[in-house]
């Protein structure tokens, strides 16, 4: 579904990314796994179009997609749950909702959507007249996939949903992930420093460090691997 | 009695035109954080464009009829929208991932292209220029009160305005776009909102306003010359930071605020001659008080 081909991103004169290649098959979950600074973050922007690529392809359904602005990327059907979640924090959890279906015309698409959004995630509902910004940080990550689902995805991808979350967080917001994956064939491509937790909802993950992939696997071997052991799974 | 109300309106109308310009400044802010000091040149262009379509206008329309008026108004404000897509378009989406100060400096490099070009002989010349009458030049007299029809067509066709505003921004497609720009840039892209387009509309409204005040000025002053914008452009900055920058009630708010306190003050012997420093008075005392603005909210930074 995607495919990522010799990828560089740079800042200034920095190498962010150093000719990555990676691919996401259809329907599954794959990871992205990798300490800070390693260029996760610059990857997910990159699809996104929030980034302009230095050299190297991304070809989405059979399209090199490198370099188009974010609002045809997200026309395409990708849409990219941003680090620190970005929720408009001065409107309220339903307009923030109907935020994330600008692009869809289609009123009664958009009421479905939002059905569905809220049948996942039934705190959202309870707090719909709500101002965004007043809401706990679960419920924030919360907002921040429902708001990207509304714009009818094919293609997720979510940068840190587990950050500064609580345990138990933690746990529901994996849930839901996988939840999605599986009801709505979503495809996923999750960035994380939680690698335990990735990797066990994953089927597939790339390690990324200071620019490049160093590993890559199926997600039960990778967990098994002495060297991601020690280095992101706390021995 | 009777002059504090005459003092009212006048300082209400000229309000209204401050109003009418700081909307634009704070618009642009909005989307593009940075103030566009090109703005009150655009103003006068509006009051030029008055000037050159009138005749145009009066060939098929009755010279001095409401309609030839707000015809003249709606064409003005068309091509002062097409002004500011341009402007932006050649000197500033250039720069867009430029430092912000670069973007400013360039502001007012355009401004001075602007009046200095404008003030050639083949241009509209240095000279001040005549404004026609676009409406029948009559008074209306309430028991000594003596109010300009053109006063209350200035405070009519704002608050017409005011309200068209307030419909595009808060229901339509495109204002929302602009309000989720102006959060949060990089989120309403993601949203697939197309951050370039909206800029454009942003530049075009805010342009439009500022040529419909231009109108409105010129009816109301009768002599427009290529320097006019700089002094009018100067206090609508003022007035949309008093009101809080990037407020839009707050510009409107700030704009009248300033033409009351100009005018009264105007009335008042020994301070008359201060009339235009008070504006900067203003400017001086908000940042040192209240930086934020009247209705602006003073944003922290979470870390």
């Amino acid at each position: 579904m995607l495919q990522i081909k010799n990828l560089t991103v740079s800042y200034g004169a920095i190498n962010a990314l150093k000719g990555i290649s990676l691919s996401v098959q259809s329907g599954s979950i794959v990871t992205l796994i990798g300490s800070n600074g390693a260029g996760k973050t610059t990857t997910l922007k990159t699809i996104s179009g929030l980034l302009k690529p230095k050299a190297g392809e991304i070809i989405y359904d059979g399209k090199n997609i490198a370099g188009l602005p974010p609002h045809e990327i997200v026309g395409r059907g990708l849409s990219h749950v941003p680090e620190g979640r970005m929720i408009f924090a001065n409107l309220t959890v339903l307009e923030n909702l109907q935020m994330g279906a600008y692009l869809v015309r289609d009123k009664k698409v958009v009421r479905r959507e939002l059905e569905f959004v809220f049948a996942t995630f039934p705190r959202l509902k309870e707090r719909e007249q709500q101002i965004a910004g007043t809401l706990s940080g679960g419920e924030q990550q919360m907002l921040a996939i429902g708001r990207a689902l509304m714009s009818q995805p094919k293609f997720l991808m979510l940068d840190e949903p587990s950050l500064g979350l609580a345990p138990l967080l933690v746990k529901t917001i994996f849930e839901k992930i996988v939840e999605i994956n599986c009801e709505r064939g979503l495809t996923i491509l999750l960035v994380e420093q939680n690698a335990n937790r990735a990797l066990e909802v994953s089927r597939f993950g790339y390690v990324l460090e200071t620019g490049n992939i160093t590993l890559q696997g199926d997600s039960a071997s990778l967990r098994q691997n002495p060297q991601v052991k020690s280095a992101y799974l706390g021995g | 009695m009777t002059e504090f109300l005459q003092q009212l309106i006048n300082g209400l109308a000229l309000g209204a035109i401050y109003a009418l310009i700081a909307l634009g400044y704070t618009m642009v802010y909005g989307v593009l954080r940075f103030i566009n000091f090109a703005h009150g040149d655009v103003f006068m262009l509006g009051a030029f464009a008055g000037y050159y379509l009138s005749p145009v206008v009066n060939k098929f329309l009755p010279a001095q009829s409401y309609v030839g008026g707000a015809l003249v108004l709606v064409l003005a404000m068309a091509i002062c929208a097409l002004l500011g897509v341009v402007i932006e378009f050649l000197a500033y989406r250039p720069l867009r991932s430029r430092p912000k100060l670069t973007v400013l400096i360039t502001a007012i490099g355009v401004s001075l292209f602007i009046e200095y070009t404008c003030q050639h002989k083949s241009v509209f010349g240095a000279a001040p220029h005549k404004f026609p009458d676009l409406i029948p030049a009559t008074t209306i007299n309430f028991n000594g009160l003596v109010i300009g029809v053109n006063q209350i067509i200035v405070l009519v066709t704002t608050a017409v305005l005011l309200v068209a505003l307030r419909f595009i921004v808060q229901k339509t497609r495109m204002g929302t776009a602009m309000r989720a720009v102006s959060f949060n840039e990089p989120a309403a892209a993601l949203m697939g909102v197309n951050i370039n387009s909206v800029i454009s509309f942003t530049f075009g409204l805010g342009s439009a306003l500022a040529g419909a005040g231009g109108i409105l000025f010129a009816m109301n002053y009768a002599s427009i010359d290529p320097l006019m914008g700089v002094q009018t452009g100067l206090k609508a900055f003022v007035a949309a930071v008093l009101g809080g920058i990037g407020n839009l009630p707050g510009a409107a708010l700030g704009g009248l605020i300033l033409g009351l306190l100009e005018t009264f003050a105007g009335g008042i012997p020994g301070v008359s001659n201060y009339r235009d420093g008070i504006a900067f008075a203003i400017l001086i005392l908000i940042l040192l008080l209240k930086p934020a603005g009247l209705l602006g909210k003073s944003t922290v930074e979470k870390v």
